[in-house]
């Protein structure tokens, strides 16, 4: 398995070029080397429609090292499903060697909460083998900012302004993470961009479980979140000390926290860090806040019990 | 002419195919065994089904080495596909109807790839109201897609064709899907008498798939599905046209091959006594046989009637249909499906340009039937060609479109 000293990961050549298009201080090039350089066996990569896709692969250019293949929006999980198959069938039949082969998706929230979710599931429940990284922004960043299933109350997003009689979005999101763990696959995880060391972890561990694996990475942007770009890191991290996204794995069906909290800070610190809440620092918006707290805290609760820990 | 018969081998030594009695969904099951796709991503949809029920038989029993995706929508089965095919294994699945409606996106996909993905169309009737009955309303808004289309009218066309997809598919000049079509029902369901050719025959025939580039090929990474803009993205639609061009071509080969080894020849069109008809019918699909009938009832009357029958709907075999056309005073394109708010509907505008480019002008006249699995019979093409026959020599086709058997 790749040593994950930084001076061993740093003299590795990257399976994604520079020169790509995304924007300065995106966290998803980032994402995409921690998730490559934690392998240590050559990827096929099938990104879904969204920024690092068309960032990266601009005709007649192209960021990818590997093989690499974009097919639509909602169906990465099954396209590299028809890898994977294609793989095993072509090894059966002798037209190639056996070989260590990592099937990598990269897909945003838009991809996989909303429009992709039932082609995510049915991937799961038939089994095959691939690591599927969600690029979790909390909205439709490449279509211009527009509300998701995994941005929470009170976002600002475009399709969600903030008017007269609503305070951004007027829902919370979804426990994808949960969903997915509910399919029983043999491992599902939350991650987060600055964490390199806990996500390379994952992605090791995904890959040595043969099998659907899911991580959810909390993917900060610049654009949609209305932030500097030199704060993405801090951004990721406060996500993270805020309990707005805990890190944990669900391994072999065993929930655990990777990274454990004593303090947890108010979600006001992470509200306030960026544009697309501050909205809600105004007295009147003080109810959203509260509830924004009060889900939080339920569901780190809940987390607890499931790891036991409560 | 592209006449029948033409280029035929002087030998009679033939293989020789196993007779069976199976319904065209087995036995195009069949021909998807004998062609060994490495992947195969169905969903089941009538009346494809019974299709996708056989071929999991196969590999229940280890007859087949394919890798078989039981996805959970039609959708999926194509992206799967898209993903196989991207990998460099030979790439099969089936759908109906509803089923390619749901596949739309990635029909396009494919075919932008230039993956060459066979397709097995049991065509049905789109709702609403709901409806699980052959008609060819599938068939037809797929002509847009850029894949190639054979339309069979017996089960045992349905296996040629099947078979003879795969060919012109991976032919390195072409490199787009194939859809390869049988009537849903009348063609899926009929339990006909059939002939299997020798497995090993098609293996030979079909040879195996050699892709240019692959998603496995790890030393040689490609990009596929890149984002293509204003720069790009023309000259790419302009080599598909290219592709399809080649394609007539190329299906035109596979087909005589394909005779030469089977016995059993077709043409891109299938014309039947239209040496020198007078009045003729253009169709698709299993009626071409019913209306065959009614002409040689028709001839026996001294009418000279012929009926034509298209087999290769994209590339459209414009030439062939012109040739076949060029003598006959009227004829009547009969469609299973309706081109709503059109000048009239899509193969008589598709056939009426092609008379009008090269200066011929027969009285063409558009007919639907059958929508929905309506029972077509010999007495209602009869109508059709006594209406041809009425009509005074050089009078204007009707501007309205015409219906068979229909409560008006």
């Amino acid at each position: 398995m790749t040593t994950l000293a930084l001076r061993d990961l740093t003299a590795r050549p990257s399976p994604l070029a520079p020169g790509h298009g995304l924007c300065a201080g995106c966290s998803e090039s980032v994402v995409a080397r921690e998730v490559l350089y934690a392998l240590d066996k050559p990827a096929v990569v099938v990104s879904a429609t969204g920024c690092l896709e068309i960032s990266t692969s601009r005709f007649p250019f192209t960021s990818w090292r590997t093989p690499w293949m974009h097919s639509a929006f909602e169906n990465a999980a099954t396209t590299i499903n028809g890898i994977e198959a294609a793989y095993k069938a072509l090894v059966r039949r002798g037209a190639m060697e056996p070989r260590e082969i990592a099937f990598v998706v990269f897909a945003g929230d838009g991809a996989t909460y909303d429009i992709g979710l039932q082609w995510l599931s049915g991937a799961i429940e038939r089994g095959h083998r691939f690591i599927y990284i969600c690029l979790n922004n909390e909205a439709y960043m490449n279509t211009g900012i527009q509300r998701s299933g995994a941005s929470i109350l009170g976002t600002w997003t475009t399709t969600t302004p903030v008017g007269k009689v609503a305070p951004g979005k007027m829902q919370w999101r979804k426990d994808l993470t949960g969903i997915i763990a509910a399919h029983n696959a043999p491992y599902v995880a939350q991650a987060a961009t600055h964490a390199w060391k806990d996500l390379m972890t994952k992605v090791q561990r995904a890959d040595a479980a043969e099998g659907p694996t899911f991580i959810n990475v909390l993917a900060p942007c610049t654009r949609g979140w209305r932030y500097e770009p030199e704060d993405t890191m801090a951004i990721s991290r406060l996500a993270v000390e805020t309990g707005m996204w805990p890190l944990y794995e669900v391994d072999r069906g065993q929930w655990k926290i990777t990274h454990k909290l004593r303090d947890r800070k108010p979600v006001t610190e992470w509200l306030k860090s960026q544009g697309r809440f501050s909205h809600l620092l105004q007295p009147e918006n003080k109810h959203v806040v509260e509830e924004i707290q009060r889900r939080v805290d339920e569901e780190w609760k809940r987390l607890l019990q499931r790891c036991g820990e409560a | 002419m592209m006449a029948i018969g033409a280029g035929r081998k002087a030998k009679v030594d033939f293989v020789k195919g196993t007779p069976v009695a199976l319904n065209g969904d087995a036995l195009v099951a069949h021909a998807m065994r004998q062609v060994h796709p490495d992947v195969v991503a169905c969903y089941p949809i009538t009346p494809q089904t019974i299709l996708t029920e056989t071929f999991s038989e196969f590999v229940a029993n280890g007859e087949v080495h394919t890798e078989f995706i039981a996805v959970e929508s039609e959708h999926a089965a194509m992206s799967a596909c898209v993903g196989a095919a991207a990998a460099g294994a030979r790439t099969q699945t089936a759908t109906s109807g509803p089923g390619l409606a749901l596949m739309w996106e990635m029909l396009w996909v494919a075919s932008g790839c230039r993956l060459p993905i066979v397709l097995h169309l049991c065509t049905r009737a789109f709702s609403a109201p709901l409806n699980i009955l052959g008609d060819h309303h599938d068939l037809m808004g797929m002509r847009e897609t850029s894949w190639v289309m054979l339309s069979a009218e017996t089960a045992q066309e349905a296996y040629d064709n099947g078979i003879q997809a795969v060919r012109i598919a991976e032919h390195p000049d072409v490199l787009l899907p194939v859809a390869s079509a049988m009537d849903g029902f009348i063609t899926t369901h009929s339990v006909e008498r059939v002939e299997l050719l020798p497995d090993d025959a098609v293996a030979e025939f079909v040879g195996t798939y050699k892709p240019a580039y692959s998603l496995l090929d790890l030393e040689r990474p490609v990009s596929m599905g890149p984002w293509d803009f204003h720069d790009y993205f023309f000259e790419h639609k302009r080599q598909q046209v290219e592709a399809m061009d080649r394609a007539r071509e190329v299906a035109i080969e596979v087909a005589r091959e394909y005779g030469d080894m089977s016995g059993r020849y077709y043409g891109p069109v299938e014309p039947y006594r239209m040496e020198d008809a007078e009045v003729a019918v253009v169709i698709m699909g299993s009626a071409a046989g019913t209306v065959r009938t009614v002409v040689d009832e028709l001839r026996q009357e001294g009418v000279r009637a012929g009926v034509l029958r298209i087999r290769l709907l994209r590339p459209f075999p414009s030439e062939a249909v012109a040739q076949a056309l060029s003598g006959v005073r009227a004829a009547a394109v009969l469609e299973r499906s309706i081109t709503y708010g059109a000048a009239s509907n899509g193969l008589h505008m598709e056939i009426s340009s092609v008379l009008c480019s090269r200066g011929l002008s027969p009285r063409l006249e558009s007919w639907s039937y059958g929508l929905g699995g309506r029972n077509t019979t010999p007495a209602q093409f009869r109508r059709v060609y006594e209406e041809l026959l009425r009509a005074e020599e050089g009078a204007r086709a009707p501007l309205a479109v015409r219906y068979v058997d229909l409560r008006e």
